[in-house]
């Protein structure tokens, strides 16, 4: 099956920042299926899967609307190469342990809080009534998130160390979440939504109060950028397509 | 059955879709769940607005065919169901009959959606003390905060000793 090409438009790149990013997070925790430590945690991280393919649905098929190509939401979320993403890094990193995994989902829904609450306001209705949703949702996956990590933090020797190598690895990667362009600045411009550096403040401000409820120290600032948002991602992205684009791939227009 | 004569197609429509289960929590009807705002005659078509509960709830499509079928059923077609995101479901629109519905089912139904909705997030929490629907007791402790389906919590009643199921607030 061939692969679509992109308008390379501000608006419809900023929207698919936002869906490929709930996307490919709800990927990356549909992992857990049958893997989770405990069954409360399996079916937690499904829910919160749910969540997130609920809401790539929505977004990915306003960003098909405002393209005007004629792309819906399962062309978009299958049939794109790998530079056509544009989700944040930190997503699509492997799951990795259960503290790597709880600790993303801290970061992601710490942010996607932010980011939903502010596009409640958008210039674009649709948007904004998704926000509305999603917001709500976001909100009880950082709560649920927050809990585990200071779980994590403040268990045994073994669970806080954990928690520590999950900081060290996955920390760096936030600074791209905040790296703006000229595609947040047209969003910005246009109402569409805000530059994702107006966020930063309150999310430093949470995830600090976390962490240092979770005894974590934070490592020192760093200079690596990680470029998802622009579509150059890392090294475990393609595995992450071959798995999640192989049903579309091989059978092609393959409905429920 | 004068009455029923009489009454409009709208409001035969709403007393169709008081007899449609949703698929997940079938104690209760889609219009309890307070799910479908609006009924609209056109004249040519009946139009049907339903806004989702949750953005991934699987069982959105079964609700649209559930409704759609109904309205046929009754001979009040053609009818279309149609998505209104804003504003978004909230649990305080489940009606009062539809809580008496939820609780005689043994899933506590959820407290006022407002006590949950916007406060920041605490990193020490403290639950809510939800009442078992079985024996009454508030000492029950939360065994999961994520449910066989996405709108609910577990619960279990320190008291009877029972495990329930917590229609969670949004």
């Amino acid at each position: 099956m061939q692969s679509i090409a992109i308008k390379n438009d501000p608006a419809v790149q900023y929207l698919l920042r936002i869906g490929d990013t709930v996307l490919v997070l709800a990927q990356r925790l549909a992992e857990w299926t049958g893997h989770a430590p405990v069954l409360e945690e399996d079916i937690a991280l499904a829910n919160m899967a749910l969540d997130l393919v609920g809401q790539a649905r929505a977004v990915l098929t306003r960003a098909g609307e405002l393209e005007g190509a004629g792309h819906d939401e399962d062309q978009l979320a299958f049939l794109r190469d790998e530079r056509d993403y544009r989700n944040v890094t930190l997503v699509e990193l492997p799951r990795g342990d259960f503290a790597v995994t709880v600790l993303r989902n801290a970061m992601m829904a710490t942010f996607l809080r932010l980011l939903w609450d502010e596009l409640r306001h958008s210039s674009d209705a649709e948007l904004a009534a998704i926000a509305g949703k999603a917001l709500k949702e976001a909100r009880y996956h950082q709560q649920h998130a927050a809990d585990w990590v200071v779980r994590l933090g403040q268990g045994t020797d073994e669970s806080a160390r954990r928690m520590g190598a999950a900081v060290e690895l996955l920390w760096r990667y936030s600074a791209e979440l905040f790296d703006s362009d000229a595609v947040e600045d047209h969003a910005a411009h246009t109402g569409l939504g805000p530059r994702w550096s107006e966020l930063v403040d309150a999310w430093e401000a949470e995830m600090h109060a976390l962490l240092g409820e979770a005894g974590v120290d934070l490592p020192a600032a760093s200079t690596f950028r990680s470029g998802g948002k622009r579509g150059v991602h890392s090294e475990h992205m393609g595995y992450l397509l071959a798995d999640m684009q192989y049903l579309q791939r091989a059978y092609p227009g393959g409905v429920w | 059955m004068v009455s029923a004569v009489l009454a409009s197609r709208v409001e035969r429509a709403w007393a169709a879709l008081d007899e449609v289960p949703d698929p997940e929590v079938p104690a209760l009807s889609v219009r309890d769940l307070g799910i479908v705002r609006d009924v609209v005659d056109h004249g040519a078509e009946l139009e049907v607005v339903l806004t989702p509960t949750y953005s991934g709830c699987p069982a959105t499509e079964v609700i649209e065919r559930g409704v759609l079928d109904a309205l046929h059923a009754q001979g009040l077609g053609p009818a279309r169901a149609t998505l209104r995101r804003a504003p978004a479901w909230t649990t305080d629109w489940i009606s009062a009959e539809g809580r008496r519905k939820l609780h005689e089912y043994g899933i506590a139904p959820p407290g006022p959606a407002d006590a949950e909705g916007y406060q920041p997030v605490r990193i020490v929490r403290r639950q809510p003390a939800i009442a078992c629907p079985r024996c009454g007791s508030a000492h029950t402790e939360r065994t999961s905060a994520f449910g066989s389906t996405a709108c609910k919590a577990l619960y279990r009643c320190l008291d009877c000793l029972e495990p329930f199921e917590y229609f969670k607030p949004i």
